[in-house]
């Protein structure tokens, strides 16, 4: 029986490669969560900085980016609140809790834009 | 299945229910509420200025209400508790008034004169008719060139050194309609438990509309800075009857805080999910 190269690499490359991207989830996932929990003793810079190094780590977490949208928001940096939330749905269309939070979102940010009148 | 394989079948049920409920509590929840206050900066840099004169209103509409007088009594109440800037405690003007004076290329009425509470307006066109009575937005239109007339806001604003001037235009009308509405009818099923449904009927309601425009000049140059207009409605059951004057507060306070951040940076408080 004759295995095709190419998946013998494919294989190869997933057996190696499976335990760091695993590692690299966890990693995302672990920042994340210290993230909630200092945003919810009210450090946002410090949770910035968590969820920042998620999306670095892990660049498809969509939560990452929901998070850091938010925290963004309460910055006042509303540009790039708009830019993450729009990447968490660019990632996940449906998640209706992320579209939920850009919704409140825009609702400020267009009060805010209106103004230049 | 009876006797110990059945108790067997239940015992292992329940430990995997647990197990379940174990893990469930050891992972915790996915999502999480918390509370954010956006900050937002002002529309405007109002630096320069140490005072604001809220000096009037082209105001019109209903009878029922003086817009003029209520608008600038809520605005200086909201600017004293919620703006740094120093509020002004001035005579109230009558811009429609004034804006006649301007249109005529008349002087001012022996009052103003003397007192120098309003200072010479400058001639504007002989031939702008401003209308007798504010009825509707078309009317308000004409008087929208007193706020052009930098001259008479820089005379303005020299006499109270300067300030960052308020004023604009306010129309404040009822309105009436009828049609088919949406609303939750509520019901009890033979079980006695509660439901709510959405039902369309036909109503015949009445209220006001509220489009104020807020005019902010540079008292230093008597240029305009800024200006922006809104517009907001209420509407009641035909039936039901509402003071004019508390539907005018109740659509003011939904205005007041985007006219205060047009000066003032302000927090906007809210509720997101953040997700895990």
């Amino acid at each position: 029986m004759k295995v095709p190269v190419v998946v013998l690499v494919a294989c190869a490359a997933a057996v190696t490669a499976s335990p760091s991207f695993a590692d690299a989830k966890t990693e995302a996932k672990s920042q994340v969560e210290f993230g909630i929990n200092v945003a919810q003793r009210g450090l946002w810079r410090e949770a910035i900085y968590r969820w920042q190094k998620a999306t670095e780590i892990d660049p498809t977490y969509v939560a990452a980016y929901n998070d850091l949208a938010i925290a963004y928001e309460h910055e006042g940096q509303l540009d790039k609140a708009r830019k993450a939330y729009e990447k968490a749905i660019e990632l996940d269309p449906n998640n209706s809790q992320v579209r939920q939070n850009y919704e409140l979102f825009k609702e400020i940010n267009d009060r805010t834009s209106s103004k230049e009148k | 299945m009876t006797g110990p394989a059945a108790k067997k079948s239940s015992l292992a049920l329940a430990a995997i229910a647990a197990c379940g409920a174990v893990f469930a509590l050891a992972c915790g929840p996915d999502f999480y509420e918390i509370p954010i206050e956006t900050p937002i900066q002002p529309k405007m840099d109002v630096t320069p200025f140490q005072r604001v004169l809220v000096v009037g209103f082209v105001a019109g509409g209903s009878e029922d209400v003086d817009a003029n007088q209520e608008t600038v009594r809520l605005l200086r109440s909201q600017l004293r508790t919620k703006s740094s800037l120093k509020v002004i405690d001035a005579d109230i003007l009558p811009l429609i008034d004034v804006a006649k004076e301007q249109s005529q290329g008349a002087p001012n009425s022996p009052d103003d004169t003397t007192s120098g509470a309003t200072p010479s307006p400058r001639p504007v066109s002989q031939t702008l008719a401003l209308p007798a009575n504010i009825k509707e937005e078309k009317d308000l239109e004409p008087y929208e060139r007193l706020f052009a007339n930098t001259a008479y806001w820089k005379r303005i604003g020299e006499e109270f050194q300067n300030p960052l001037i308020v004023t604009g235009t306010v129309l404040f009308s009822s309105r009436s309609t009828s049609g088919f509405v949406q609303r939750d009818q509520e019901t009890y099923d033979s079980m006695g438990r509660r439901i709510v449904r959405p039902v369309r009927t036909y109503m015949e309601r009445k209220g006001f509309i509220l489009r104020p425009k807020f005019v902010f000049i540079d008292g230093r140059t008597g240029a305009t800075m800024y200006s922006e207009s809104y517009r907001e409605e209420i509407l009641y059951n035909a039936q039901q009857n509402t003071p004019a004057l508390s539907s005018y507060f109740e659509l003011m306070d939904r205005l007041v805080p985007n006219f205060l951040s047009a000066l003032s940076s302000q927090k906007i408080r809210g509720t997101r999910v953040l997700l895990k």
